[in-house]
């Protein structure tokens, strides 16, 4: 795309951020327009940044209580009967309380943490600073975006104080247990609640990832060909496109089944006795929902990651001082996890009976997906290689999110075998593996971008050894309490158990399950003290003097410290070289605004 | 009371860190920006390699201590179970090998080129020999991974022998009911309208196709050793999962879609009591699929036995039929009348699935 025409086409956009730098000195916005029903993009990340921190919290939380019961199935904690009444009688978690958190655990941590909290933030805050556009293609709608995320939100957080309680089938919600009230508590109006939440959820994500992908193609600045792009953004991109042509099949599937739920049809139902009660539903089948389900399920995983990606390898590049390697083949192999992923789905489903011949294809494929992971794990440590490496937190959380991403990703060419799946799935080895993998993993790559745009976001720094505490316990712990988890997996033990104390063959891991409950809670207070670390420095944090602490190339750096709606004073600056001109001909760094010069070497 | 002691030690805790996390920024302006940063640079660097060294030792540790623990020692329990075995080793020999060799790089490069007055970093953008090669390499080894897993994979997946022995089991909240085929050899039909516990027919047979009449309906699974068999799976209510880990076996019961797996157990319960040396040994068979609030305690009990063994247990089995019809039953006194039966209650239900037999002798 040539500059001009982005220039152009921003015409209507340059005018109104003309109208915007006057709005700064003269007209006052009210609180209601500048921080609730704000229309500027970096407002916008901010309330999904913080939205997504209270899920996180409420996820984590009821993480360490599920795991207390996993690790002290013994004992009794009096002081849950006072919060939870009979949900914990006698200070013991309830099986029906314990399956509703892990349910909303998964869900939370999935969706409003890891997909609203993680690309909403940083799609939000990223694409308009380092494309150089005054904001979204559509502001309103990217305004709505959010407040169809906050709805969704409501919804879900209301279905925690309902009678019966909230969803309680897993994150999965797999019918016939999803559809039937008779089988399960949770399947009650905590499933409605559930599946209304999450059909406003998808609209909140097609209305951000249209905005995105439309602002990334049209609105660059000058001179922004898509080649000199930072990968954050391509990252971003191709997670908007994954988005955007996945979720409407979540939402298809949830209708269906809030129609088997109260219309009496039979998508997903057929043959059923429940609690000796013969229901009439005939020729419905059970796996079409998964089919619909893993369809969004499987590009999800790499919604939650590809942003991780993109922000690890920027945070590494810029604390290397060193270009990221491989520029083309990281962009290439995001092009090619985002094409897999779409075909990959079936792979959770290799033990559902599914034809083993159509099953080797999803191997096939699924295996496929190491190669361009492999490309960028092996591009990721060479741009370490003779670097001069600053361990800013960013810096560490993205180091970490490599070793993470490493270890999670060899365990997929376990689970991704058919052969091997049928021992391993749904044990212990996949809570670990995707706990790793995207949970941990994914977590780690939204730290390093919170730690490294903190400074642009509130143009004041992180506490540096609160960060340094944080990054080091929680590093440590993902692998003390997932590592040994591998080994609960090779001995066959099933994941969502309540209580292993009646099994032979798993009763053994007693003292491991109370080992990684007790690292669990370390970490869980590790994340209150970043928590604290966050509010805290919004308003007192170290002020940030300089344009461009982290001495970075990208365009968001050459905006003013606190930058108004618009983001730029005066003219967008013009981009003449790619995003990651670090260390050449040494010189420290060259700005992408900065024209290419006479005898400047080429690469 | 301990818990609010251990609260106010964590938010005690909580303002100690804070406090010098505070102090530490003051000092850090005091020293001077520069100089701050380089010592707290040293010292990440160094956190680094540690941890790398330290990580490693761990993993040599959680090793020792949690091996004895799984499967991976024992002898997989069925032939099936011995070539995922086989295909889990070569999997953990090459990804261990690439875990070691990426994560050693990592932390070593991360602690060697560490910032230094003495070195500036060297220009690289890219190299496409290199990229080729990591590309190459691993396609290569995926493609070996790939071939040895669809090669078992087709195996354990394909036609069961025609010798195959014959079991079917149902899964329900929460419990496994098991249904042999009798002397027949073949099960008989069922409608899943005609379920009907309260009537001794749990299993929904439809009693108008004769070869239902010697089914055997049981509550424990009986299998011969070095005899293939054929599981055929349902389920009544919900998903459920048939796991049967010493087996390295699993497969899914859905409702409505009948699903199979088959296996030949290789080692007896005796067997494995001595070959684990736990004289408590059982094979259980566990539910692998979420299916509500007592997922936790669907538990089967596996026996593997000899044929003679099984011989001896299955005679002592009588079929669903004469539970459900008393009267026709050998040497049967005639029936109660029928309204009694279903005066029965739901709550009345579980106990009669699990001893169906039992129920037919009381009356």
């Amino acid at each position: 795309m040539s500059n001009e025409v982005s220039v152009h086409g921003q015409h209507g956009a340059a005018t109104a951020h003309d109208v915007h730098v006057h709005e700064e000195h003269h007209h006052h916005e009210t609180f209601i327009t500048k921080y609730v029903f704000s229309q500027d993009h970096k407002m916008i990340s901010k309330q999904f940044l913080i939205t997504g921190i209270i899920w996180a919290f409420i996820g984590g939380l009821m993480s360490v209580l599920f795991r207390l019961q996993l690790g002290y199935p013994d004992s009794t904690f009096p002081i849950l009967e006072d919060i939870f009444g009979h949900w914990a009688k006698g200070g013991r978690i309830s099986d029906e309380f314990y399956y509703a958190l892990v349910t909303m655990h998964g869900t939370i941590l999935v969706f409003f943490v890891l997909t609203a909290g993680l690309s909403g933030t940083f799609a939000n805050f990223l694409i308009p600073l380092q494309v150089g556009a005054r904001d979204m293609a559509s502001p309103f709608l990217n305004m709505l975006s959010y407040w169809f995320f906050f709805l969704a939100s409501i919804v879900m957080f209301s279905s925690l104080f309902t009678q019966t309680g909230p969803a309680s089938g897993g994150w999965t919600i797999y019918p016939p247990l999803s559809a039937l009230g008779q089988a399960s508590q949770g399947s009650k109006i905590g499933m409605d609640l559930w599946l209304t939440a999450m059909s406003l959820f998808v609209v909140s994500t097609l209305l951000g990832g249209l905005n995105y992908v439309s602002t990334i193609l049209n609105m660059r600045t000058k001179g922004m060909g898509m080649t000199r792009l930072p990968l954050t953004i391509w990252a971003l991109f191709f997670t908007a496109v994954l988005g955007i042509l996945s979720f409407p099949v979540l939402l298809s599937g949830c209708i269906l089944l809030l129609f088997d739920r109260h219309m009496g049809t039979s998508f997903y139902l057929s043959d059923i006795v429940v609690n000796g009660e013969v229901l009439s539903n005939e020729g419905g089948s059970a796996i079409l929902f998964q089919h619909l389900f893993w369809f969004l399920g499987h590009p999800e995983v790499y919604i939650i990651l590809l942003p991780a990606m993109g922000m690890v390898s920027e945070v590494l590049s810029i604390n290397s001082r060193k270009p990221i390697f491989g520029y083309m083949a990281m962009v290439g192999s995001l092009f090619a996890i985002t094409i897999l992923a779409f075909l990959v789905w079936a792979h959770h489903m290799f033990v559902t009976g599914l034809n083993p011949f159509l099953g080797a294809f999803f191997v096939l494929l699924t295996l496929l997906i190491a190669v361009p992971s492999a490309i960028k794990v092996f591009n990721w440590l060479t741009t370490l290689w003779r670097g001069d490496i600053r361990f800013t937190p960013g810096m560490l959380f993205a180091i970490g999110f490599v070793s993470l991403f490493i270890s999670g990703g060899l365990t997929g060419i376990f689970l991704g075998n058919s052969t091997l799946d049928i021992h391993l799935h749904d044990t212990m080895f996949v809570v670990a593996h995707f706990h790793i993998v995207m949970g941990v993993a994914s977590f780690f790559g939204m730290f390093a971008g919170i730690y490294h745009w903190f400074p642009k976001m509130y143009g004041r720094y992180l506490n540096n050894l609160m960060s340094y505490i944080h990054f080091w316990v929680t590093m440590i712990g993902a692998y003390l309490i997932f590592w040994p988890m591998h080994y609960e997996g090779f001995a066959g033990m099933p994941r969502r158990y309540y209580s292993v104390s009646q099994w032979e063959s798993f009763r053994h891991f007693d003292g491991l399950n109370q080992f990684i409950s007790f690292v669990a809670t370390v970490v869980f207070m590790a994340q209150i003290l970043f928590i604290f670390n966050f509010f805290y420095s919004i308003f007192k944090g170290r002020k940030v003097v300089t344009q461009n602490p982290w001495h970075a190339t990208t365009l968001e750096w050459t905006t003013p410290i606190r930058p108004g709606h618009g983001n730029w004073v005066g003219e967008i600056p013009e981009v003449h070289r790619w995003a990651y001109d670090y260390g050449k001909d040494g010189q420290d760094y060259i700005s992408q605004i900065t024209p290419v010069g006479e005898h400047e070497s080429k690469h | 009371m301990s818990a609010y002691l251990i609260l106010t030690i964590a938010v005690l805790l909580f303002v100690v860190i804070f406090q010098i996390a505070k102090a530490s920024e003051y000092v850090s302006v005091l020293k001077g920006e520069e100089k701050a940063f380089r010592q707290n640079n040293r010292i990440n660097g160094f956190l680094m390699i540690g941890f790398l060294i330290f990580g490693l030792i761990g993993a040599w540790w959680c090793n020792k201590l949690l091996y004895p623990k799984t499967m991976l020692w024992q002898p997989a329990a069925s032939d099936h179970g011995q070539k995922i075995d086989t295909m889990m080793w070569i999997t953990l020999a090459i990804t261990g090998a690439v875990f070691f060799l990426t994560q050693i790089l990592l932390f070593w490069f991360a602690y060697k080129y560490q910032t230094s007055t003495k070195r500036k970093a060297f220009y690289y953008p890219h190299n496409n020999k290199l990229e080729v090669l990591w590309t190459a390499v691993p396609a290569i080894s995926l493609t070996v991974l790939v071939s040895f897993g669809l090669y078992y994979w087709f195996k354990i997946t394909g036609e069961a022998p025609k010798d195959a022995a014959i079991v079917e089991i149902t899964g329900h909240q929460f419990g496994w009911e098991f249904r042999y085929p009798g002397k027949d050899g073949q099960l008989g039909r069922k409608n899943f309208k005609m379920t009907n516990a309260a009537a001794n027919n749990p299993l929904g047979q439809d009693w108008s196709d004769n070869l239902n009449l010697d089914d055997i309906h049981t509550n424990e699974l009986h299998l011969v050793v070095n005899k293939p068999v054929k599981i055929i799976i349902n389920a009544q209510d919900v998903i459920h999962d048939v796991g049967l880990s010493h087996f390295r076996m699993k497969m899914d019961a859905v409702p409505g879609t009948p699903t199979t797996i088959w296996f030949t157990p290789v080692h007896t319960t005796k067997e494995m009591k001595e070959i684990t040396k736990n004289p408590s040994f059982v094979y259980e068979l566990s539910c692998d699929q979420m299916c509500g609030r007592g997922h936790y305690g669907m538990r089967g009990i596996v026996i593997v036995e000899t044929q003679e063994e099984f011989n001896k247990w299955m005679a002592a089995q009588k079929p669903q039929y004469w539970a459900a019809f008393p009267d026709k039953a050998p040497g049967a006194v005639p029936a109660p009348p029928v309204t009694s039966d279903t005066a029965k209650t739901k709550t009345t239900l579980v106990e009669q699935t699990a001893k169906p037999v039992a129920q037919v002798v009381k009356p």
